[in-house]
């Protein structure tokens, strides 16, 4: 086994090890338990950014393949297979962020019975590594699996209010969608005669021959509602501001900014490639749904007073639009989604992590009982304006090339106009809550309840543990602001090929490398140049398809 | 001397020298029983019986793996038949009985019950159970389940100083009694026409000598009139006294009651072994001699199941005494277990795969229950029948190796990945789907997540502490519930069954082939 394999294994196994270590009751005193802990997320942190490093983006297919066909039920064709490709990898290494960023978080956030607190979030990091590492479908699911169920745990055990209720209707919610989409994995699974459950084995099965369409319609259907669920597509959205809201920090941000991701990933993956047709009679329904999520869900968001659940309604809105990108059936629009849940991933899980480091200074969630914290706490001041502008989706910032790659493949389709302007509208909505959040928060006078509170605790800026771990992946969010093509190159290879057998709503379908190119020539023109001929990919074949 | 000749060269007796054994095993505690000292703690009737049938049921699986039967054949004149699907039950009841004794023996020793019968009785009721999955005859079915249905009368009532023990056990010997009448004409009116097919306007010539109650002579006969109107009344009598003892709708209102009343680990052997039997000799009569009725049968079953599925986690929600809602979700469970059983006949003469579906799933409901039902039988109440879910709060911090034991146990039933159940209701959905049972799937994945709020609650119960303010009044009284103490072998047991059924679900590795 390579190097790089062993890491693609061991960012899987490492934090289940030590999770294993820690219920096993090693080390009585709390330093052995924050290093094991420590080693756990660091290593997927590792792993995902020296595999990220690693991949070439000129390859189409799946790199550091780890194959066991013993493990695993081979009655239904399921083995154990781990890779990443160009979609995978940029998603594999964010949820590497993550998972070390809401880490630090949880080690240092003092909750009593830290050690099991931090061995079931490292069941869910591990499950999380192996989601995005799977290449068969089975085990895709069942490490989605893995991270769900200590999702529910530590909501009951370590939630705010109503935790137990909201436990309760997360996990009947959740599970419903997971059963639903499993019943949409089976039926590939029986319905494709494949000679393995993984995606490139089905996707050259049913090369050879296709799924009638009523089938591709129905089997769509249900992955597609199992999976909406999933990732709280509007009207399945109820449970997730709410769940997010009880949950404690470390479990919103792993599960709202990587574990959310599944869905959309699935759906990118697995369920427009394979089934095309059914994609294209689902477009347009899935497309008034995502605008619920925009529209609607926004609108609930500026409701909010409360920052949690304002930055959780906020999560899910945005999701709206990587549910349009998936909707446009077209690369430009699946690459733009992939890159916008790599940004949102990490700019929703940095809101999360700033908004507990701001409670834990004012002492409350309650937006209109702040004010003023600014003066006290530039460097959160400042960490927390750049998280919202990028949620809000400032150029600068990812989450700006997502939704512009989204809107842009809207634009391709006259059809999409109507979707394109309202969808446009979610921008000001967004920007509405955001800047709004930012004004009671950090600008004005302090309120009454927050000078009583100051009075009692004084209060402090971001200590060195929380600078590193919403720099981290600030950092990212920058990183993908200044430099997009380091995702979308590889994001491009490998969706154009699985787009390929798409039916392209449009007539003259814009690869998305000319749209990241032209982005990267107005942003920089240098490294356009340095890029384009160290990949050498030769410009004119990717602009005309 | 040609008549012995035939006799030992039809009765094989060393083909169910499992059974023979196990009954003079049975007799054996009985006797021992009586040698016991007035008084003495120690139950070594109990020790007897567990170590017995672990030899047992080592030596039948080292008979199975290394010597296994690879033939199909017929003994004792056609009353039995020995094959692979048989010896793996044969192995299931034996594994089953083993561990109601080792419950049995913990739970004894806390209600200070004597304890040669109850051993007895379960070693004589395994042993029933395992002829009556290799029968191959009406009248040796009925018999075997007779045998069996005494066992269980009097197994229920065993705790005799609990009201509702004997009530349990008056309404399982009334319900029990009625399905095996019904089953019982449903065999006259199939043995009426068989006899004589002219008489009743079958047309039937069947072969010379052959048993009119032979699963084989009924199979052709069926084959011959699937639209008779006296042979259809007769199969869903007998379908009907069957759905009695899996507690299918609309033949599952005793389960709450007798599932409420009886000893704990009678509880779970019912729930594991009765159950599992019902299933293994449906499965067997729907693709063996009822298979020309496929067409009549699958609307049937289909709404059956769907019946039952609905019934089973509706019912469930609403409890708050946990052997009903035990019981109650057993009966949804039976609803699934009805799919695969719906799937095999749709696979006509290929069933084999629908069969070992339904075995897997079986083997994690056993191990399941047991690990549900284990944990239930150490509770301290004073009424052992008012299991009510405040007495698991904060279990899993009180004693955590039963609040691992118990979360695996329900996980498992729920079906939650990593646990075996998981993979058991995969692999039933799969061949639901393969069999194109597309409302029954849908039905039981609504009933899937329903289950869960019942499941999920309970586990809530156990694991998540509860505000201070609410469980002042319980702590009053839940240190009496849930002694510390040495549970000897019980403990590793428990553990053991828990970590397989956690194993399973992530590796299912000789399982995963032999489909």
């Amino acid at each position: 086994m390579s190097f790089h394999q062993t890491l693609l294994l061991g960012s899987i196994l490492v934090p289940a090890l030590c999770s294993i270590l820690l219920f096993s009751g090693l080390g009585k005193r709390d330093s052995v338990v924050k290093n094991i802990s420590y080693i756990g997320f660091l290593f997927p942190f590792l792993a995902g950014i020296i595999l990220f490093v690693n991949f070439d983006s000129a390859m189409r297919g799946y790199c550091f393949e780890v194959f066991y066909p013993q493990m695993g039920l081979q009655e239904l064709k399921i083995t154990f297979h781990l890779g990443l490709n160009g979609v995978s990898s940029p998603l594999f290494a964010m949820a590497g962020i993550v998972g070390l960023a809401a880490g630090i978080a949880a080690i240092h956030s003092g909750a009593d019975r830290l050690r099991l607190y931090l061995a079931l979030l490292l069941i869910m990091q591990s499950g999380l590594m192996g989601l995005f590492a799977s290449i068969d479908l089975f085990f895709y699911y069942l490490f989605h699996e893995f991270a769900l169920i200590p999702t529910f745990i530590m909501i009951g055990l370590w939630g705010g209010r109503d935790r137990r209720s909201v436990a309760l209707e997360i996990t009947i919610y959740l599970t419903l969608g997971a059963l639903i989409s499993l019943g949409g994995l089976v039926a590939l699974n029986v319905l494709v005669d494949a000679e393995k459950f993984d995606f490139p084995s089905l996707s050259s099965a049913l090369a050879e021959t296709a799924l009638a369409d009523s089938t591709q319609v129905k089997i769509f259907g249900l992955l597609l509602f199992g999976f909406g669920i999933l990732v709280a597509l509007f009207p399945f959205h109820t449970w997730a501001a709410k769940g997010y809201e009880a949950a404690p920090t470390s479990v919103s941000m792993l599960h709202a900014g990587v574990l959310k991701k599944f869905g959309l990933y699935g759906l990118i993956q697995i369920a427009v490639p394979l089934l095309p047709e059914g994609a294209r009679e689902w477009s347009p329904y899935l497309m008034w749904l995502a605008l619920g999520n925009i529209l609607f869900v926004g609108f609930v968001t500026m409701a909010q007073t409360n920052l949690k659940s304002m930055v959780g309604y906020g999560s899910v809105m945005h999701m709206g639009y990587c549910f349009l990108g998936v909707a446009a059936c077209t690369a430009l629009g699946a690459g733009a989604g992939v890159m916008l849940m790599v940004a949102h991933g990490l700019s929703v899980s940095v809101m999360f992590l700033l908004a507990t480091q701001i409670q834990k200074r004012s002492g409350t969630f309650e937006m209109n009982e702040m004010g003023g914290l600014g003066t006290k706490t530039p460097i959160l001041a400042c960490f927390f304006i750049a998280a919202s502008l990028a949620t809000i989706g400032l150029p600068g910032f990812g989450n700006f090339w997502g939704e512009f790659g989204v809107f842009l493949s809207l634009g391709q389709e006259p059809d999409h106009h109507l979707f394109l302007g309202l969808a446009a509208l979610g921008i000001i909505i967004s920007a509405i809550f955001g800047l709004r959040a930012i004004a009671k928060i950090f600008y004005g006078s302090p309120s009454d309840e927050l000078l009583e509170h100051v009075k009692k605790n004084p209060i402090s800026d971001l200590k060195s543990q929380e600078i590193v771990s919403a720099g981290i992946i600030l950092i990212a969010l920058l990183f993908l602001g200044f430099w997009p093509r380091g995702i979308s190159d590889r994001i491009d290879t490998e969706i154009e090929t699985r787009y390929s057998g798409v039916p392209s709503l449009t007539t003259t379908s814009l690869p998305p490398c000319c749209l990241l190119k032209l982005n990267n020539s107005t942003t920089d023109g240098n490294l356009t140049n340095y890029s384009s001929d160290k990949i050498g990919i030769p410009t004119q074949n990717n602009s005309i398809k | 001397m040609d008549a012995y000749l035939i006799f030992s060269n039809e009765n094989i007796w060393s083909e169910i020298w499992p059974e023979l054994s196990l009954a003079l095993g049975a007799l054996f505690v009985l006797g021992l029983d009586l040698f016991r000292k007035p008084g003495s703690s120690t139950s070594l009737c109990g020790l007897v019986a567990i170590g017995f049938q672990a030899i047992l049921l080592g030596v039948h699986l080292f008979d199975y793996l290394v010597w296994h039967h690879t033939f199909d054949r017929d003994t004792f004149s056609g009353m039995l038949t020995q094959g692979i699907q048989g010896d793996v039950m044969r192995s299931f009841f034996l594994f089953s009985s083993l561990l109601v004794s080792v419950l049995g023996n913990q739970y004894l020793k806390n209600k200070s019950l004597r304890s040669g019968e109850f051993h007895h009785l379960t070693m004589l009721a395994t042993a029933g159970l395992m002829l009556l999955s290799q029968s191959n005859n009406f009248v040796m079915l009925f018999v075997s389940l007779e045998t069996v249905a005494i066992c269980f009368y009097t197994l229920v009532a065993y705790n005799r100083n609990s009201s509702k023990s004997l009530e349990a056990g008056i309404k399982y010997l009334i319900f029990g009694a009625l399905s095996s009448s019904l089953l019982l004409f449903g065999i006259v009116l199939l043995y009426g026409v068989g006899s004589s097919p002219e008489a009743w306007g079958a047309v039937f010539d069947g072969a010379e000598g052959q048993d009119p109650l032979g699963f084989q002579y009924i199979g052709n006969l069926i084959e011959a009139n699937p639209d008779h109107l006296l042979l259809r009344a007769g199969v869903v009598l007998i379908i009907a006294g069957i759905a009695f003892k899996i507690g299918a709708a609309p033949f599952q209102i005793w389960v709450a009651d007798v599932y409420h009343g009886s000893p704990m680990p009678i509880t779970a052997f019912l729930a594991v072994s009765s159950k599992a039997a019902g299933f293994f000799v449906l499965i067997s009569l729907v693709n063996g001699p009822f298979l020309g009725m496929c067409d009549f049968l699958l609307p049937l079953f289909g709404f059956v199941a769907t019946f039952t599925i609905l019934f089973g986690n509706l019912a469930s929600c609403a409890q708050q005494n946990l052997k009903r809602m035990l019981g109650l979700s057993g009966v949804a469970h039976a609803g699934y277990l009805l799919v695969a059983v719906m799937a095999s006949m749709h696979f006509a003469g290929d069933s084999d795969r629908a069969i070992w579906v339904l075995f897997f799933y079986l083997f994690t409901y056993l191990l399941a229950s047991f690990c549900v039902f284990g944990v239930m039988s150490l509770a301290r109440l004073e009424d052992e029948t008012d299991h009510e879910f405040f007495h698991y709060e904060n279990l899993a911090k009180k004693h955590p190796w039963m609040g691992f034991v118990l979360v695996c146990g329900i996980g498992s039933l729920a079906g939650i990945p990593p646990f075996a159940g998981f993979i058991a209701k995969l692999l039933l959905i799969s061949v639901a789907f393969e069999a194109k049972l597309y409302f029954s799937l849908s039905v039981m994945i609504i009933g899937v997540a329903i289950s869960i709020y019942y499941y999920f609650g309970w586990i809530r119960e156990i694991t998540f502490h509860p505000k201070p303010s609410f469980s002042d009044d319980n702590d009053q009284n839940s240190p009496v519930i849930w002694e510390k103490g040495s549970y000897g072998l019980f403990k590793p047991c428990m553990i053991s069954l828990a970590i397989i059924s956690l194993v399973l679900g992530i590796w299912q590795g000789p399982f995963g082939d032999a489909f």
